[in-house]
């Protein structure tokens, strides 16, 4: 999974898609993963840095980022490969 | 080092477009403390969904009630309208602020008794009274509002066999240029049912015809209408002095005064558009002032508002259950509260902040409850702060009907605190238990025993 070629994220949390057009606004803890999926961090090492930072447990830190991912995916900001949707 | 506080990831889309200047603003505030006491605490103690009440909020709403009127007309008199919320509690405040009772059936007239209401001071409303109902108000001498022919006759009847004289008044309905018109209860003004029933009244002469009485809707956004209906019940008042020169002695407006809430549809918030009590107030002493009274033979103005001065008093907490997205993408957020306790989130945008405090983010978001049940809907759309589960919500303005019109369905009812003046909670109605439930259930000896 990566960010598309061309998406603009700023530190403070706008997003701006060149191809589309659309701009977004993003919470804090989601400019972090998006900072680090541009890292090409995986779910497991996004998560584990999530975990030691934030006071939350990790089945609701799944299921937000899961639905994280998938809006991210619906508005066309990122690739997600076949390998790491199995 | 302790970790930060989470806040779920979220992203919005910009949309461009002209602002809407009329946009509802994101409830960003949170209401951490009710009256000083810490919504979290209230949880933690009392359980979750709770309702609160206010007792300070509910003194200093119907001082201001009464305020307005009395400073416009020189007699008024407040009666708690039972059907609002008759946890006791609650009666009890209004009836230490000086109000009467306001009832609409047996149970409630026997519960304002039990409270130690005088029944001299109790108004005896509704369409249903049984014979043992109107004996009752009878030898206490209660206020007796006739709504059809059947009822008069049979207050006649038993005023002829207690030999007694029953203090009764008419209920009339009428066209005050509103729509819906309520005509169901009482006698008509224009086509002369009104006349003909204080006729009978004034004829039989086994009453006492005190007063006059209408209730010309609910939740009304019109002050002017209660202008007109004064102006009508002046009209009777001063015919049947003309005719029987007998003094009607108190004209009682009935109830109807919307809240602050906003309903579902309106364009604006209740709190920017409802009219106040002052201006309720203003139209209804502006046409008895006006109308043909002698200064000294004013009758008396009788208000039976409920849910003007209690629906801000009340709030109801709740917790997330959980957060999903429908299959459009839609932010769904599940409490604990549902429709079963909140009846009137069927009629208002009922404004919902969080409990504790939040960034700026918000999305908008459909409100569950938690029944299994399709319409168990709190808000259909409103733009919240990015709730976690466990988090607790606050429910504004919530007194009126909830408390009495909730349901025993799916879950159990929770309890109900009051928050007293200084600051101390009290539970007023305790959370319902299975036991109370199947005490009032019996099974037949033969389906006792059962194998699956």
């Amino acid at each position: 999974m990566k960010l598309r070629k061309n998406v603009a994220v700023s530190e403070v949390g706008l997003i701006f898609n060149p191809v589309t057009g659309e701009s977004f606004s993003v919470n804090p803890i989601g400019v972090e993963i998006l900072e680090l999926i541009r890292e090409e961090k995986d779910q497991n090492q996004i998560m584990q840095v999530l975990l030691e930072k934030y006071s939350t447990d990790q089945a609701t830190l799944e299921n937000d980022y899961a639905d994280f991912i998938d809006i991210l995916n619906h508005h066309h900001l990122i690739e997600i490969h076949e390998e790491t949707k199995d | 080092m302790s970790k930060m506080r989470y806040e779920r990831p979220a992203i919005k889309k910009l949309e461009t477009g002209l602002p809407n200047k009329f946009g509802m603003r994101t409830e960003y505030e949170p209401t951490t403390h009710i009256d000083g006491v810490a919504v979290n605490d209230l949880v933690k103690q009392y359980g979750s969904p709770l309702f609160v009440i206010s007792e300070r909020i509910i003194r200093s709403t119907i001082k201001r009630a009464r305020k307005a009127f009395e400073t416009r007309y020189p007699k008024v008199q407040f009666a708690w309208s039972y059907k609002t919320n008759y946890l006791n509690a609650v009666c009890s405040i209004f009836h230490q602020e000086g109000s009467w009772a306001e009832v609409v059936s047996g149970f409630e007239y026997d519960k304002a008794i039990s409270l130690g209401v005088d029944g001299k001071k109790i108004i005896f409303n509704g369409p249903e009274k049984s014979v043992e109902d109107l004996t009752k108000a009878i030898k206490n001498d209660s206020l007796i509002h006739i709504d059809h022919l059947d009822e008069l006759y049979t207050i006649s009847e038993l005023a002829e066999k207690h030999k007694s004289h029953p203090r009764v008044a008419i209920r009339v309905n009428m066209d005050t240029g509103v729509y819906p018109m309520w005509d169901r209860f009482g006698f008509n003004y224009e086509n002369g049912q009104a006349w003909d029933a204080i006729n009978k009244v004034m004829h039989s002469e086994r009453m006492e015809l005190v007063g006059l009485h209408c209730h010309i809707g609910t939740f009304m956004l019109s002050p002017y209408a209660y202008g007109i209906a004064a102006s009508k019940l002046a009209e009777l008042a001063l015919a049947v002095e003309q005719k029987f020169k007998h003094e009607i002695r108190y004209i009682d407006l009935g109830g109807g005064f919307a809240s602050k809430n906003t309903l579902k549809g309106a364009y604006l918030p209740g709190i920017d558009t409802n009219p106040t009590f002052d201006d309720f107030a203003e139209a209804i002493s502006t046409a008895l002032l006006n109308s043909n009274f002698k200064q000294d033979k004013l009758p008396l103005l009788i208000l039976e508002t409920g849910r003007a001065l209690i629906d801000d008093a009340g709030y109801l907490l709740g917790s997330v259950i959980s957060n999903k997205r429908s299959s459009t993408g839609r932010r769904n957020t599940i409490l604990d509260v549902g429709v079963n306790i909140l009846f009137t989130s069927f009629w208002y945008d009922h404004k919902i902040t969080p409990a504790q405090s939040f960034s700026q983010y918000s999305e908008d978001t459909c409100v569950y409850g938690p029944l299994c049940m399709n319409i168990d809907v709190i808000r259909e759309s409103t733009n919240l702060p990015l709730l976690n589960r466990g988090d607790h919500v606050v429910i504004h303005s919530v007194g009126a009907y909830n408390m009495t019109q909730w349901m025993q369905f799916i879950s159990l009812r929770p309890n109900v605190v009051l928050i007293d003046p200084e600051e101390k909670t009290h539970v007023i109605r305790l959370r319902e238990t299975l036991d109370n439930m199947n005490s009032m259930e019996k099974v037949p000896a033969h389906l006792e025993k059962f194998s699956i």
